[in-house]
């Protein structure tokens, strides 16, 4: 399936449907090349996608064509490639902008990913409302990127970083968010989906409490966007930030929405070329939004990528991939919990397409190395959230997590890797 | 292709499940504290030595099997060394898991059974933490060492 197709949708039933009865894994598979190579002399079963999702074809060549008939910088030069390329610089906005259902493309702001996303908010909005004896509230299943950059703002600040706690199954505590929302919060910063544990936060009914004490939210969608849709107005977060490379697109690039009438009021992030209108050595006019957040030449090749995963997405169809996912999800719980040994960190009722486990006493390194001798890739470790490993009292966890092109044969693999490392080590 | 039996051989396991000299010292034991932020393994190394040799040598933690077994032959090694001999071993063995062999270095003698870990680049930090973590008790580095 390539991007540029469009999906045919029948006016008789609903959307949803559709797509899922049109999706095939196997065409789906077809579009990226990497999961033809071997591992190991095995077939390589991809089971990462947390960290990083592979890349179709169509993300490939589109960077690679940027690069081939249309690389000059952007917003400058009158010549056609410049043009060509600020033309595809700012179409990407425009796509992003729908993708997520913003209100305006000025509501896009291109960064290297979610960690810079949310440091620019800290940096910018953050320095700007937070004082002394202020507090910011996070939850406890944050990712070190939603937790550290806020830990900063509060040392500098004198002010205090509050946590809003989880249950054993790895849910966050609503009514205690609620609580923690007092009248010194000046912003909240939560997940929508945790990378560790894949609970879907109600973000929905957060954003609506914290709005109700006048509090802003700045969520992080890094885990959320690859899988199901994200309608920013719906949601009414007044931040959100995501990552292109979780949803088939380049690393290095990544993106924040911000409402306008708060991008209108505050600072710039970093200073340099195109997030200006004027410079004189006496005083520097900052550009209109979005550009006065994007100093320097940005990742133009990137943005050209995230476009190309974005229109991918759409042409397999969003609610598709969740459907998908979700079943392999529910076959995927249904194996482990039935492999002797294996215990599940993250059972949530509402989540998302990741497999976090431990087993019996085997450290998750040592799994993941003979997992890896059987083309496997999973993540092992504490997956930048050493809080949700303290929590379960386990300093690691093995975390498989599924993409559009996974498969039930795949996690079928996965189990019968676990059998043998229970041969071998148990 | 890196043959799993290698990496796991059955001493390694065995000293895993049931690790040697496990168990804390009190003064004048020096310790010292090593942390791989990438797993998240933890070790606490002691060691009590006079005139130069080494009297008493034992470690805690959590880790994988290959630190755990590595910590547990490590103290069985060196008990008894000098501290130079101590640094020789150290030598030899880290030649030994990163693939570079030294000539005429310290016989490293059953810790041989670590060879494999050459073939596996990701789990060298493994198997060296516990020995980082004696170098830094050795030189009386209060902050913990860390594999990064």
């Amino acid at each position: 399936m390539s991007a540029q197709v469009e999906m045919p949708r029948l006016s008789h039933a609903p959307a949803e449907y559709v797509a899922a009865a049109q999706f095939d894994v196997e065409t789906v598979r077809a579009d990226f090349p990497i999961l033809s190579e071997r591992v190991h002399g095995r077939p390589l079963v991809y089971l990462d996608n947390a960290a990083t999702s592979q890349k179709p074809n169509a993300v490939i060549e589109a960077i690679a064509n940027y690069y081939r008939f249309d690389n000059a910088n952007i917003h400058r030069g009158v010549h056609l490639l410049s043009q060509r390329a600020t033309d595809a610089y700012e179409s990407t906005r425009a796509a992003t902008q729908r993708f997520i259902n913003a209100r305006s493309a000025s509501e896009i702001v291109f960064v290297r990913g979610t960690t810079e996303g949310i440091n620019l908010v800290v940096q910018t909005y953050g320095r700007e409302h937070v004082r002394r004896g202020d507090e910011v509230l996070i939850t406890a299943m944050e990712h070190h990127s939603n937790i550290v950059p806020w830990q900063m703002l509060c040392d500098e600040k004198g002010a205090k970083l509050r946590v809003a706690p989880i249950n054993d199954r790895g849910e966050l505590l609503l009514d205690e968010f609620d609580r923690l929302l007092g009248p010194n919060t000046r912003i909240a910063a939560i997940a929508h989906v945790s990378n560790a544990l894949g609970t879907i936060n109600p973000v929905k009914e957060m954003i609506r409490m914290a709005h109700a004490r006048g509090v802003p939210v700045l969520v992080d969608g890094a885990q959320a966007v690859p899988h199901m849709r994200v309608d920013v107005q719906d949601l009414d977060c007044d931040f959100y930030a995501f990552s292109a490379h979780k949803m088939y697109g380049p690393t290095g690039m990544g993106v924040m929405y911000g409402k306008s009438e708060l991008l209108e009021t505050m600072p710039p992030y970093q200073g340099g070329g195109d997030m200006i209108s004027s410079v004189t050595f006496a005083k520097t006019t900052y550009n209109k939004v979005p550009h006065k957040f994007e100093a320097g030449t940005p990742d133009i090749a990137g943005v050209v990528g995230l476009g190309a995963a974005i229109a991918y997405m759409e042409s397999i169809g969003i609610e598709a991939i969740g459907a998908h996912e979700h079943e392999l999800l529910l076959y995927g719980t249904e194996r482990l919990e039935a492999t002797p040994g294996v215990r599940l960190i993250g059972t949530a009722k509402n989540k998302a397409s990741v497999l976090s486990f431990v087993l019996d006493s085997i450290h998750p390194h040592d799994i993941g190395t003979i997992l890896d001798q059987e083309g496997i890739a999973v993540r092992t470790g504490h997956h930048c959230a050493q809080p949700v490993m303290d929590f379960f009292g386990i300093p690691a966890t093995v975390r498989a997590s599924l993409a559009a092109y996974n498969t039930k044969e795949e996690i079928d693999a996965l189990i019968r890797g676990i059998e043998r490392v229970k041969e071998m080590l148990g | 292709m890196a043959d799993l039996r290698d990496l796991y051989q059955e001493v390694i396991l065995e000293h895993a499940k049931a690790p040697r000299n496990y168990r804390e010292q009190g003064a004048p034991a020096a310790k010292a504290e090593g942390y791989n932020p990438l797993c998240g393994d933890r070790c606490t190394v002691f060691i009590n030595q006079k005139d130069g040799v080494i009297q008493d040598i034992s470690f805690q933690g959590n880790g994988c099997a290959i630190s755990k077994a590595s910590a547990s032959m490590m103290t069985q090694a060196l008990k008894g060394k000098t501290l130079p001999e101590a640094e020789e071993m150290f030598k030899s063995f880290h030649g030994m898991v990163t693939g570079q062999k030294r000539e005429g270095g310290a016989d490293v003698g059953k810790l041989k059974v670590f060879a494999g870990v050459c073939e596996f680049p990701a789990r060298v930090k493994c198997a060296t933490l516990a020995w980082h973590t004696l170098e830094a008790a050795l030189h009386g580095d209060h902050k913990p060492v860390s594999t990064e």
